[in-house]
C-alpha cells in the first residue's frame, strides 16, 4: 500500500524550494510547471525540475510533475522534461475528458521509448477542475491502465459552478468531492482532496482534512510545507482504533481456526469488511 | 552551440542565481563567477558551470554567474537555460542536459 496523503506543490521554478522540499517528507512532492510558472519562464523551470527530479534527494519520494494543459502550448515540452527526468507520476491539470487521457498516454509512451524508459512505467494522473471534469470523472479515471489516481481542484472548478467558496462545511463543493473521490474508488485509483489555501488558518485547515478524511479522500494537495505534518497526524490512527483493529483480527483469527464463518466483537458482528478496515488501519498505523 | 544573443536566466534570491550569457567579441570563453560562498565553493561552481558549458559545446561567449548559494542541479539548470536562449534553440538536445 502506497501512502499518498500529503501531495506538496512545489513551483518549478523557485530554486530555493526545489532545493529544501524534500526535507519535509510529504508522500509525493508535486513540481509546478502549470500556474506557479509565469509564461516567460516556463523553459527555465522546466530545466530546474529536469535536473530535480534526478537529485539524490528525491530518490526516495515520489515525483509527480503537474504539466500545462493539453490545450496549451507549452504541455509536450513539459512532458519531454517529465518523462526523461523519471517522473513517476504526470498531473494533468483541468482533465475534461478520457480523450485527453488517451492523447496524455500516447505521448509518454513516445517519449518512454524515445528515452530508453521502460513503456508504462510513468503513472498518470488527472486533476478535476470542471463541471464537465466532474461528469466525466469515471470515464476518466478508467481511461488508462497508468492512471493511479485523480484530485479535485476547487478553484477552476467553484468559477465554473458560478460560486466561490464558503467556510465551514463548503457545501458547494461536495457534489464534486463526492462524485470524483467514487469514481476513483470504482476506477481502484487514490484521491486526493483540493488545496486549503490560507496557510495561516490552521484550524480552517484541519477542518478541511477531517471532511476530506471522513469522505475517504486518500489525502490533500497541500501548498505549503507546515500542512504536511498536521495532515500526517490527522490522518494517523488512534492508539484507540489501532487496538480495536487488533482486537478485530485476532477475532476473525479465532472465528477462521473454529471454523466459524463470522464472529461477534464487542456485540457487533465481524465480517469481512470490517475485517478489511481493521488490516487497513494497521497498514497506515505502521506507514504513519 | 553559437552564443548569437544576449540572455538573463535566474533569480538573485537565496538558493538560486542569476546568469547573464552575451556574445564574445573575440571567440573566446570567459566565465565570471561571483559568490557569496566563493571562498568556500568557488572552485565547484566554476567546474559545474565549465562541464554544463561543455556539455553544450559553448566554445565563446561571456558567462557571468551571481551565485546566492545555489545547489549544482540549480546552477546546472541556469546554465543551460540562459545558454539555450542566448542561442535560439527551440528544443534541447537531451543527450546534452543530464
Amino acid at each position: 500500500m502506497k501512502l499518498r496523503r500529503s501531495m506538496l506543490f512545489v513551483p518549478g521554478d523557485n530554486a530555493a524550494m526545489l532545493s529544501t522540499s524534500f526535507i519535509y517528507r510529504p508522500d509525493s512532492v508535486m513540481f509546478d510547471l502549470e500556474d506557479a510558472v509565469a509564461p516567460r519562464e516556463k523553459d527555465s523551470a522546466r530545466l530546474m525540475v529536469y535536473q530535480a527530479l534526478q537529485h539524490p534527494a528525491y530518490a526516495d519520494i515520489e515525483t509527480v510533475v503537474r504539466i500545462n494543459g493539453v490545450e496549451t502550448e507549452w504541455w509536450q515540452q513539459d512532458l519531454e522534461v517529465a518523462v526523461r527526468g523519471g517522473v513517476d507520476i504526470v498531473r494533468l491539470p483541468k482533465t475534461e475528458n478520457a480523450q485527453e487521457i488517451h492523447e496524455l498516454e500516447a505521448h509518454v509512451a513516445r517519449i518512454e521509448q524515445a528515452c530508453g524508459r521502460p513503456v508504462g512505467e510513468t503513472k498518470l494522473m488527472a486533476a478535476i477542475e470542471s463541471a464537465s471534469g466532474v461528469v466525466n470523472a469515471v470515464a476518466i479515471s478508467t481511461a488508462s491502465p497508468r492512471m493511479v489516481a485523480i484530485a479535485m481542484a476547487g478553484f477552476d472548478y467553484l468559477v465554473d459552478m458560478h460560486t466561490h467558496r464558503s467556510a465551514g462545511w463548503e457545501p458547494e463543493l461536495f457534489f464534486a468531492r463526492a462524485a470524483v473521490l467514487n469514481a476513483a474508488r470504482a476506477a481502484r485509483i487514490d484521491a486526493f482532496d483540493v488545496v486549503y489555501g490560507n496557510v495561516n488558518d490552521d484550524e480552517g485547515f484541519l477542518r478541511e482534512v477531517n471532511i476530506a478524511k471522513q469522505l475517504g479522500f486518500n489525502g490533500k494537495s497541500l501548498i505549503h510545507p507546515k500542512q504536511i505534518e498536521m495532515l500526517h497526524r490527522a490522518y494517523a490512527p488512534t492508539e484507540e482504533e489501532v487496538s480495536h483493529a487488533k482486537r478485530v483480527l485476532a477475532a476473525a483469527e479465532e472465528a477462521r481456526r473454529n471454523g466459524l464463518g463470522v464472529v461477534s466483537l464487542d456485540g457487533k458482528m465481524v465480517d469481512p469488511p470490517v475485517i478489511h478496515e481493521a488490516e487497513m488501519a494497521l497498514q497506515l498505523a505502521d506507514l504513519s | 552551440m553559437k552564443i548569437i544573443k544576449e540572455s538573463v536566466v535566474g533569480t538573485l534570491e537565496s538558493s538560486d542565481l542569476l546568469v547573464k550569457v552575451t556574445p564574445s567579441d573575440t571567440a573566446s570563453r570567459d566565465i565570471v563567477v561571483r559568490s557569496e560562498v566563493f571562498k568556500q565553493f568557488g572552485k565547484q561552481i566554476t567546474r559545474v558551470v565549465t562541464e554544463t558549458l561543455d556539455k553544450l559545446a559553448v566554445s565563446d561567449g561571456l558567462i557571468v554567474i551571481e551565485d546566492k548559494g545555489a545547489l549544482d542541479c540549480v546552477i546546472r539548470a541556469r546554465v543551460q537555460a540562459a545558454v539555450l536562449r542566448a542561442t535560439g534553440a527551440r528544443e534541447p538536445d537531451w543527450g546534452k542536459l543530464s
